[in-house]
């Protein structure tokens, strides 16, 4: 690895200056590094998640401002007295190396990507052999897979880019073909979630049989909580793959096991939780579920504005806040389709309003502003799709790194355009308990017969059917048909008493008891 | 003395379950979709040998993966479709474009598009690259999915005849659309036109006579006399009898009842 942090100014295009003034030599650890390195050896042979949590998330990153702002970290070999030349370790130093490089050191060449990919399977093949016993903090293990999945994407982005690139570069790429391939990704992301049984351990955990989600997924009997981990966050990881090529149905199948509509180890680590429901939320969105990506949305967002506070110093607060702003765009767009206020939370509401109020009643209106916006949003929020077969290198070299994206606009929009006459039908049959489709007709200037389309196209896309064949509503409000009278289905407003008083009685009960426990001087 | 390893076959869709991602299911998969197309009792897909290899670079690591590492006969499924078998293929497709087979996705939209009022048809779309999009076929098959989401089965019909062609090559295409007409029907009304009902299925005159007469006696429809012709009353569901709904907001989950337990005792 030595070579490739000393090629690294080789292969850059710009004349090397470090802004950490000395020009970069790969031997030079300075001598925090070197207690750093040593510490987290430590912390992690003594299996101290806590300390090692705390020099994973905090330290490594202090380092990287003070020292690495756009160079890379020492390479493996410089540090590897530092910690007994432990294998293991290496392979975990060089990850954060590479995750460090793909996010701050410009220039990146497909050596160094393949260099990446190739650590990532010595890393996960040794992980799937399940002979490890150390612990990491889950945050670590999140990040892995979540940088594994973004390495993946950006690399897909990058070799389809292949207009401007040099033709070292075309070399590079031919040569290092087997990298990144999306056989390898799909199948170590399954690997990891097969070999870990987390599939199993889920089940039993709802029969009572083990305890999971209560001990966080860490091991308090001296075994690894690492395999299981990773397989349970990359159940997330295959959710985000099969978003990036378009295969919502099967993305969403990949979650299935993890029960999103309660807490669970996912909601622990915020980057998890996040990415877990905004992928979601736009599979649920691209499947016309609106409702329950509504419903998804409301609740995540709600949580993020009330506590998103805490998150201000930790490095992926940009992330966070990135992924806020997205899932309120997806979320005006699926109340534009679908219109349920009453799912809305109030905060969460005003929000909305605030940042896309004019927008969405913009998109009301259909017209051709309407579906630019509804083009703005959808492209603002949308996954970073990618083509995944590998590119033809050879001449004509062009850039096609934006065609699944596009693919999935137009079909986004195409689904638009077919939804374009239900909101008329909203706003007239809004006003009347019972009208003859004569005269609504009339009044909507269509014949009757286009009328009774309209109106079963609205049944149609208000009424998705799962794969178990039940019929699930999404319709805000309802009407039937009775030969040629339209009778419109008043909407109740549902007041949820049960709930209210179940809240309440818990709420009285911890307020005796904090009373029971006051005594007088 | 033949050492004969246990011959196990294995349906479409248990390789799909164990691992989709192997792209050495591809003419697996191609096999299946044709089996939609025409099934065929009972006859077994040629030997395919080691039908879940492992991946070039990482031979040794996935092994733990399949119990069983030869496989012979693939089993044809009872089931006349499967969408997980035919994204799977779309998939595969998408990352070997060379081998994308025009007449195999056409025939995959086919089946998806008698799978409404599933998003089948969409689903599949989402995988098939632009370009290839643009072939007449698929082209046709686009305009009659836009013509049966927005409930335009006048058109749809029509257009179904002219491209019979196409669309004769998968059996029960017909039957599979009129079941989703009626869905549709059962949706929004409580007493549908003879009329109405006859354009969305297609059928007329005496032929609409049995037809009825086959669902009065299996179905729970009901023929009655409307103001201007005969009405077909559809049976009773929550989205046509708004008073059957049941009210799930009222409704407390056990699990939060369990929750006061502690407080009551």
């Amino acid at each position: 690895m030595a070579s490739s942090a000393a090629s690294f100014y080789r292969d850059r295009d710009e004349p090397a200056a470090p802004s950490s003034g000395a020009s970069y030599d790969p031997t030079y650890v300075p001598d925090s590094v070197k207690t750093f390195v040593s510490h987290l050896y430590r912390h992690i042979r003594e299996r101290n998640v806590y300390e090692t949590h705390q020099m994973y998330e905090g330290g490594f990153h202090r380092l990287s401002d003070r020292h690495f702002r756009d160079i890379p970290w020492p390479p493996a070999e410089a540090v590897a007295p530092h910690c007994d030349g432990d294998h293991v370790f290496l392979l975990l130093y060089r990850e954060l190396w590479f995750r460090h490089a793909h996010a701050r050191v410009p220039g990146l060449s497909p050596a160094h990507r393949a260099e990446s990919w190739d650590n990532y399977c010595s890393l996960f093949g040794l992980i799937l052999k399940g002979v490890l016993n150390m612990q990491l903090p889950n945050q670590w293990l999140w990040d892995m897979v979540d940088e594994f999945v973004y390495q993946f994407q950006s690399f897909c982005q990058y070799r389809a880019k292949l207009k401007n690139k040099t033709q070292e570069e075309i070399n590079l790429l031919k040569q290092y073909d087997e990298a990144w391939s999306v056989y390898g990704v799909l199948n170590y992301l399954k690997a990891l979630v097969d070999k870990s049984m987390i599939g199993e351990i889920l089940e039993r955990e709802k029969e009572g049989l083990e305890q999971f989600t209560a001990t966080d997924g860490y091991d308090y009997e001296g075994g690894s909580n690492v395999l299981k981990m990773l397989g349970y966050y990359s159940m997330i990881g295959l959710l985000r793959v099969h978003c990036l090529l378009g295969d919502y149905h099967t993305g969403l199948k990949c979650l299935a096991p993890i029960d999103i509509s309660q807490q669970g180890v996912y909601t622990t680590v915020i980057g998890s939780h996040v990415s877990t429901i905004y992928h979601y939320g736009f599979a649920n969105l691209m499947l016309r579920r609106y409702a329950d990506g509504i419903r998804e949305f409301n609740k995540i967002l709600s949580y993020i504005l009330k506590y998103k506070q805490f998150h201000q110093n930790s490095p992926q607060y940009d992330q966070l806040l990135k992924k806020n702003e997205q899932m309120y765009a997806i979320l005006a767009i699926c109340l534009s389709l679908c219109p349920q206020d009453k799912l809305m939370d109030e905060t969460v509401n005003t929000q909305l309003k605030e940042k896309y109020g004019d927008k969405m009643t913009k998109m009301h209106r259909y017209d051709d502003e309407a579906y630019a916006i509804y083009d703005e949003l959808f492209s603002y929020a949308c996954p970073k799709f990618i083509t995944a077969a590998p590119p033809v290198l050879k001449e004509p070299f062009t850039n096609y790194n934006q065609d699944a994206y596009r693919l999935q606009l137009k079909l986004f929009l195409y689904e638009v355009k077919q939804q374009q006459l239900l909101s008329g039908i909203r706003s007239y049959l809004k006003l009347y308990s019972k009208i003859t489709i004569g005269k609504l007709a009339k009044y909507m200037d269509v014949d009757e017969v286009t009328l009774r389309t309209i109106l079963m196209t609205y049944k149609h896309k208000m009424h998705s059917v799962d794969s178990d064949g039940k019929v699930i509503s999404s319709a805000d409000f309802d009407f039937y048909i009775d030969e040629d009278i339209i009778h419109v289905i008043e909407s109740k407003l549902t007041k949820n008493h049960g709930d209210y008083f179940l809240r309440q009685i818990l709420k009285f009960e911890e307020m005796i008891n904090h009373l029971d426990k006051v005594q007088f001087d | 003395m033949a050492n004969e390893q246990p011959v196990e076959s294995y349906t479409v869709e248990e390789l799909v379950a164990v691992n989709p991602y192997n792209p050495d299911i591809l003419s697996d998969l191609e096999g299946f979709v044709n089996e939609q197309v025409n099934p065929s009792d009972g006859s077994l897909v040629p030997l395919i040998d080691s039908l879940i290899k492992f991946l070039k670079f990482s031979e040794g690591l996935l092994r733990g993966f399949a119990e069983t590492s030869a496989f012979s006969r693939l089993h044809v499924s009872n089931q006349t479709y499967n969408l997980d078998a035919n994204l799977s293929l779309l998939r595969l497709y998408q990352f070997e474009p060379e081998r994308l087979s025009v007449q195999i996705v056409s025939r995959i939209l086919i089946k998806a598009l008698m799978a409404m009022p599933g998003p089948d048809f969409s689903l599949c779309l989402f995988l098939i690259p632009e370009h290839v999009q643009m072939e007449e076929q698929f082209k046709t098959l686009i305009v009659l999915s836009h013509y049966l989401e927005t409930a335009r089965f006048r058109q749809f019909w029509d257009e179904a005849a002219k491209n019979h062609n196409i669309l004769d090559v998968v059996p029960g295409f017909e039957q599979a659309i009129q079941t989703y007409a009626i869905h549709v029907l059962s949706l929004t009304y409580q007493k549908v036109p003879r009329a109405v009902l006859a354009e969305a299925i297609n059928i007329e005159g005496l032929a609409l006579d049995k037809f009825l007469e086959y669902h009065v006696a299996n179905s729970g429809w009901v023929i009655e006399k409307g103001a201007h012709s005969q009405l077909i009353v559809l049976p009773r569901n929550e989205f046509n009898h708004p008073e059957l709904k049941k009210n799930t907001a009222e409704t407390v989950p056990f699990e939060h009842v369990t929750r006061i337990f502690p407080v009551l005792s």
